[in-house]
């Protein structure tokens, strides 16, 4: 997994509540089998028309926010779905992180798992970050993992919380299997005290 | 204090764990979630996420092939092949077996769960099984799903598999591999929240409505970082098949997982299934699970309380399912409303090309879903047949009925449901999660209205420009016989 620590990108905002996973990446595109490759179809049902044909009204196409890769948006975003696809799309589109004021679980947890960060902020904040990313030319965040800070140019300085332990493995970009099977012995303890079924067993091919 | 468990992560070792546990093992007082989690903990590192073990893993096709890969990738094996259990649900056709898949790349993704069940020695219930069916609903009717265990799978809707009074919820695609890997799962302990839900449910009011009413109320994002307890006399009143539609839209309201104590209903329910202990094992089985409600005086982090007698069928009208009405209501108004509820409402109805104010029974449907994990079990089908009986399907409206899985199927053509709905003018199809989702041939048209008994109304969920407004199956049986939503309590039933 990619580390992240400090990160500093120019700012997109999405002025949504509630955005959820069918938005990020709707169901025609669940199909492919690789976890690459899925950036392009980010939104799309928002970003492109019926025909195919890009939207020049949504705010990630317009020119002044291409390239960001910090995403600003309203609350409970992620929610619905468990697509991980979803975390797929915004990193492979060059998003590093989202920020909100609340995000759906499943969606929190699989970002830690793609190095994709999560900042959650006051609702104050994300509204004052959203018209800063509407008003300012090229506006851009520092999203500080080490010291858990948000910080812009103009003054902007916020702290985030976030699990100690996630933290942690997103600084180091550590891979949660090999965490997990470090403690080897007390699975197999924990197994030996509650075998499987016997009559789930079936013969190896 | 409920033993050392409730310290903070950073507070946690396990010498500290098992000295305060022991010390206080009688005076402690669990939530059934508590106990669940408790007996399912294998190790709590010091500063890091306690290890959960899984009981259970169910899998499909669309969360699972990257899974495969990075087991193959990093040469590991599934960990517990028994404790896997595999289905194709989503992408499949709900057309008559047989008939060749035409979406190629759905075709590659059940191709790619075929094989990689066969080189990891996974039990697949595929395309031709007499049991194939929607994860959520085979899992249950299979016995597999039980009370006490820790369920997991790569969809959200596996909170359903709460109704047994199991801990279940859903993950991601790393999640998947990471449990096929080791059979366990690093997980931050989640919050309680008890939903209470007093007096009895009206008749034509069901666990559907239940579940929309709560999420009409506390809203999408009211139970985020929680796991719901349903309990309360409306629900301890609910069939196993209600409390899994009730469990099942959990994720709804942003649970982690939502949960009911086993009782009677459940033990009933679970005995002799195919999967189930026998004999001394059920025994055994049994009086564990009856250990497992929650202790009186067990403390919550959240309590919310419901009067379930005041409820009535509800009436999705947006784009989220906290968007609700009750059926002799209607559509909001904006104006009133604070910016960032306006916004979101206005948004919403301009995607489902309402009226702000009309009334619900005045609203015209064009296409009907009776399915979904959440309503298309045994129960929901008969429901739904005792509304359309005698009836015939508005002539403006296109509906369909696709069992839960291939034994629902089997057991409503036992009973002749099949009959009164082709009767009737219903479409009577295959298994799947269809149109729920549409990641088959099942989808709605853009513009198309739907009423569905599915669980997600949002932006082009059943199709691109597609408007769903959830309801339960016999509003949703209602509505394509009358063209319109209407209220199941003035039905005449033939």
């Amino acid at each position: 997994m990619k580390p992240f620590t400090v990160h500093r990108g120019r700012v997109a905002p999405l002025d949504r509540v509630n955005v959820d996973t069918d938005q990020i990446i709707p169901k025609q595109f669940l199909k492919r089998i690789e976890r690459t490759g899925f950036g392009q179809f980010l939104f799309y049902d928002w970003r492109f028309g019926a025909d195919g044909k890009k939207n020049a009204d949504f705010v990630l196409d317009e020119p002044r926010y291409e390239g960001a890769s910090i995403l600003v948006a309203g609350k409970n975003f992620g929610c619905g779905s468990s697509r991980e696809h979803a975390v797929w799309a915004l990193a492979d589109f060059g998003f590093r992180a989202v920020i909100s004021f609340s995000f759906a679980d499943i969606f929190a947890n699989n970002s830690t798992k793609n190095g994709f960060l999560t900042v959650q902020l006051s609702e104050s904040q994300v509204v004052e970050l959203l018209q800063r990313a509407q008003g300012i030319d090229d506006y851009q965040l520092t999203i500080d993992l080490e010291t858990c800070e948000v910080r812009d140019d103009q003054g902007f300085r916020a702290k985030f919380p976030i699990d100690e332990f996630v933290r942690h493995c997103l600084l180091n970009g550590l891979d949660d299997i090999g965490l997990t099977l470090q403690h080897e012995a007390k699975i197999a303890a924990y197994e030996a005290q509650h075998p499987a079924p016997a009559v789930l067993k079936i013969s190896r091919p | 204090m409920r033993a050392g468990l409730c310290l903070p992560p950073s507070a946690r070792c396990e010498k500290l764990c098992i000295t305060v546990f022991l010390s206080e093992a009688m005076a402690v007082r669990e939530t059934l979630f508590e106990k669940i989690w408790n007996a399912h903990l294998v190790a709590q590192p010091a500063g890091r996420s306690p290890i959960l073990y899984i009981d259970l893993h169910l899998v499909h096709e669309v969360t699972s092939p990257q899974a495969f890969d990075g087991l193959r990738a990093a040469g590991r094996p599934v960990r517990q092949p028994a404790r896997t259990v595999a289905t194709v649900d989503h992408n499949i056709p709900t057309e008559p077996r047989g008939t060749p898949i035409t979406d190629l790349i759905a075709a590659k993704q059940i191709a790619a769960l075929q094989s990689n069940c066969k080189e990891f020695g996974i039990r697949l219930f595929d395309m031709d099984s007499p049991e194939q069916g929607i994860v959520h609903v085979i899992g249950p009717e299979l016995g597999l799903t039980q009370p006490g265990m820790t369920i997991v799978c790569g969809d959200s809707h596996t909170s359903t598999h709460g109704a047994f009074g199991a801990l279940a919820f859903g993950i991601g695609t790393s999640e998947v591999e990471h449990v096929l890997a080791t059979q366990c799962l690093a997980q931050q302990r989640p919050k309680t929240m008890k939903i209470d839900v007093r007096g009895r449910l009206a008749d034509g009011v069901t666990a559907k409505d239940l579940a929309l009413g709560i999420i009409g109320q506390i809203g999408t994002d009211g139970a985020t970082g929680h796991v719901i307890e349903y309990a309360g006399p409306a629900v301890r009143a609910l069939s196993m098949e209600g409390r899994m539609t009730l469990c099942n839209m959990s994720i709804e309201a942003g649970a982690r997982a939502g949960m009911v104590a086993p009782d009677e209903t459940t033990v009933a329910y679970v005995k002799g299934r195919k999967f189930a202990p026998q004999d001394a094992d059920w025994e055994k089985a049994v009086s564990y699970w009856r250990s497992l409600p929650t202790d009186d005086g067990a403390a919550y982090d959240k309590v919310v309380e419901i009067d379930g007698a005041q409820l009535c069928p509800f009436v999705t009208w947006g784009t989220n399912p906290g968007m609700v009405a009750p059926v002799t209501g209607r559509v909001p108004e904006v104006k009133g409303l604070g910016d960032s509820d306006r916004r979101a409402t206005e948004l919403a109805l301009q995607y489902m090309d309402l009226e702000p104010g009309i009334r619900i029974e005045d609203i015209g449907i064009d296409r009907v879903f009776i399915g979904s994990c959440t309503n298309s079990r045994i129960e929901d089908l008969r429901a739904a047949a005792r509304v359309a009986k005698g009836h015939h399907v508005s002539s403006k409206v296109r509906a369909m009925v696709v069992p839960g899985s291939q034994t629902v199927k089997r057991a409503a053509e036992q009973e002749g449901l099949h009959r009164i709905f082709q009767d009737a003018g219903f479409e009577w199809r295959e298994s799947g999660c269809s149109m729920c989702l549409g990641m088959n041939p099942d989808i709605l048209q853009p513009g198309e209205r739907c009423a569905s008994t599915s669980n997600r109304n949002f932006e082009g969920r059943q199709g691109r420009g597609g408007r769903t407004h959830l309801v339960s199956p016999m509003m949703a049986a209602a509505a394509a016989i009358a063209g319109h939503f209407t209220d199941i309590r003035n039905w005449k039933f033939r």
